[in-house]
């Protein structure tokens, strides 16, 4: 059965579109066919964050309004068989995400893929609230910083109220919280909210932490999901909350500060 | 020590001002979120009925349902601490209190 995740946090900036890609290559890396879906309508940035950019002809709306059928809008991705994007529009028309529509489209989606990943937008009105809707599982992207954590609690609140299987008593949906741009020397210094303490406050299971790394905005700039950088630690980080979302016990990595060698110090960051 | 101490307080980390900070914000908004429509109401006539005996701000009044096991709890906190009884009119304050 075909299983629907859904990457939010409330709060915009925080690495939802790169933990959306992230997550969907990695589970493709490990055997699953997986797709991802922006559902931040009008401010399509999945695709450059994909590396598609250039070859979205048709998108979800085109797909919903039935001018197009689901194939001719899906992309495959170049690097690896199992991932597809599926990309959002560029109208400024706040309500072209119909749920009649989304439903019909995630209920054919279901039939191809394994994995739905769905790309929220920010904020907590049609868009957000339509892409956190059919998710089975969420994925609650959150900075250790007061505004994002606060927001990550209200959007925890409303997937409890107002998600489909809130709406029909079924099990609630799955949250996970994924703690991104974490920095353990500033945590040690006392300058940045702690993993343990954002997991109290929030009171949902840690799926995984993510380190604030240069390599992030490299992957971004070149249109490469992060994953696929092997030498980049947030790279690693995310495989590891993938094989944790799939099942696996793996030790949480690059929580305390790097011990800087002593040539390290003397001739700056190697 | 004590005097070095005095000298030198030792001061909180500002992450540790955020936690706090977050956790009485996310009570009380998770408080709330759950909490039926009327409470806004029930404190602005609260508000009005104490008022008319003692002088007393909208931030000396605070309503909140609570959970106690299998108890749902209305708890009403008037602070009235250095209010003013109102002069005139009403029963006498002490009375009141």
């Amino acid at each position: 059965m075909a299983k629907v995740i859904v990457v939010t946090s409330g709060k915009g900036g925080v690495g939802k579109t790169t933990t959306s890609a992230a997550f969907a290559a990695g589970l493709a890396l490990r055997g699953h066919k997986t797709v991802v879906i922006d559902f931040d309508v009008g401010l399509r940035n999945l695709d450059l964050v994909m590396g598609c950019e250039r070859r979205v002809v048709f998108d979800f709306i085109n797909v919903i309004n039935g001018d197009a059928n689901l194939n001719q809008a899906l992309i495959k991705d170049k690097r690896h068989d199992n991932l597809f994007i599926f990309p959002t529009s560029q109208t400024r028309d706040k309500n072209a995400l119909k749920r009649e529509g989304v439903d019909r489209v995630m209920e054919e989606l279901k039939q191809q893929f394994e994995y739905i990943i769905c790309d929220s937008p920010a904020g907590i009105e049609h868009g957000a609230i339509t892409a956190l809707y059919f998710a089975d599982s969420a994925v609650i992207v959150t900075n250790p910083e007061v505004s994002s954590v606060r927001d990550s609690d209200r959007i925890i609140g409303i997937l409890a109220s107002k998600s489909r299987r809130a709406e029909r008593n079924e099990p609630p949906v799955d949250v996970h919280l994924l703690l991104t741009r974490y920095d353990p020397a500033r945590v040690a210094k006392g300058e940045m909210l702690a993993v343990d303490d954002v997991k109290e406050i929030l009171s949902i299971p840690l799926l995984g932490v993510i380190p604030e790394s240069e390599s992030v905005l490299r992957a971004s700039n070149t249109g490469t999901p992060v994953v696929f950088d092997e030498d980049s630690p947030a790279g690693r980080a995310y495989v590891d909350a993938v094989a944790r979302f799939l099942g696996e016990q793996r030790e949480m990595r690059f929580v305390k500060p790097e011990r800087r060698s002593f040539f390290r110090a003397l001739f700056g960051r190697a | 020590m004590g005097f070095f101490r005095s000298l030198f307080p030792p001061k909180r980390s500002s992450a540790s001002i955020a936690k706090e900070r977050l956790k009485i914000v996310l009570a009380h908004e998770r408080a709330g979120s759950r909490a039926p429509d009327f409470l806004p109401t029930l404190q602005k006539e609260l508000l009005a009925v104490v008022g008319r005996y003692v002088e007393i701000s909208e931030d000396m009044i605070r309503v909140t349902l609570g959970n106690a096991g299998d108890t749902s709890t209305l708890e009403i906190n008037i602070e009235i601490e250095g209010a003013k009884p109102k002069t005139g009119s009403g029963p006498a304050f002490s009375a009141a209190v």
